[in-house]
């Protein structure tokens, strides 16, 4: 099964890959930003500050997703030892910190004309700036410990233990009272968002999905290029 | 039109900022990686010029070198 995590397949397909991510990329997002500023309609209560919803709300999902990957691959480098697992993990990180950053500053903006405030302590908002501290301690983790064993032990576990913050995240809004309104999307009842709002809303999740898979694939490329020149010191 | 499209009946600032910040993440990350692979590229071209003939011949016939090197456009 690791033969598919195989180094040199990995960035065999990564080279070949990232031009046609790119590409979709460019397309599936100028097509989502044309349906999200232009053809979406206003809501009927928040009127156009809806809009920022296609930006927010993908981020945030990208962002939990991201981190749920990472923390999943993290257990399995315990189970099954294998260290290609966590270039994988670490490779993810840097979009996955991005789009909790875009997620935590659009709905902070999206929040001063729906609530009047910048800011509220509320378990959701509480919760994503959690996973925020989470992802800079991940990455920081590779930068703190020059000893590269001790750097994958110890990021792997600050993914371990993230991922207790995921759940906390998704319901937080049905365990506490939050300024959040409950999920209007679900996978398993039917959708309480309009078909003219959740087609942008799928288009702009699959452009930021794209970016994150475009940018994993160039960190992968980098991060392996990185130990192969240790590599050829030590040939 | 365009000032209703760009106003947004005085939502504007508010919608179009949080678009120009997301657009703004990601050409910013985008150019941080690509900038961090062709310095490891070149890096990489860099070690494998100055190895000696010996140890070129052995990492010339591995894939990932070639692959490596192929990718970043070397003439090596």
């Amino acid at each position: 099964m690791f033969d598919y995590f195989n180094p040199y397949r990995i960035f065999k397909i990564n080279s070949t890959l990232q031009k046609i991510v790119f590409f979709c990329f460019i397309i599936v997002l100028s097509i989502g930003l044309v349906e999200a500023l232009f053809l979406s309609p206003e809501d009927y209560l928040q009127k156009d500050s809806v809009r920022i919803m296609y930006v927010h709300v993908p981020a945030a999902w990208i962002s939990l997703g991201i981190f749920s990957t990472i923390a999943l691959l993290s257990f399995s480098v315990f189970v099954f030892k294998n260290k290609n697992l966590i270039l994988i993990s670490k490779s993810l990180a840097p979009s996955g910190i991005l789009f909790t950053l875009i997620a935590l500053v659009t709905g902070s903006i999206w929040g001063k004309p729906t609530w009047g405030t910048w800011w509220a302590w509320d378990a959701r908002i509480t919760s994503m700036l959690i996973l925020f501290f989470f992802y800079t301690l991940y990455l920081l983790s590779f930068r703190i410990f020059e000893d590269q064993d001790r750097s994958n032990k110890i990021s792997s576990i600050i993914a371990i233990f993230g991922a207790i913050n995921i759940p906390i995240i998704k319901f937080s809004v049905d365990w506490w009272n939050t300024l959040h309104q409950p999920a209007s999307i679900s996978l398993t009842e039917k959708s309480a968002i309009h078909s003219s709002m959740l087609v942008p809303l799928v288009i702009m999740t699959a452009a930021f999905a794209l970016f994150s898979v475009l940018i994993f694939l160039m960190k992968y490329n980098t991060e392996l290029i990185k130990i192969k020149n240790k590599g050829l010191k030590r040939l | 039109m365009i000032s209703d499209l760009l106003l947004m009946n005085g939502y504007g600032i508010y919608v179009w900022s949080s678009f120009a910040f997301t657009l703004v993440g990601f050409l910013s990350l985008y150019f941080i990686i690509s900038l961090q692979l062709k310095k490891e590229q070149k890096r990489f071209e860099k070690n494998f010029s100055m190895l000696s003939d010996e140890k070129y011949n052995v990492a010339i016939n591995q894939e990932i070198y070639k692959e490596i090197l192929k990718n970043s456009g070397s003439k090596i």
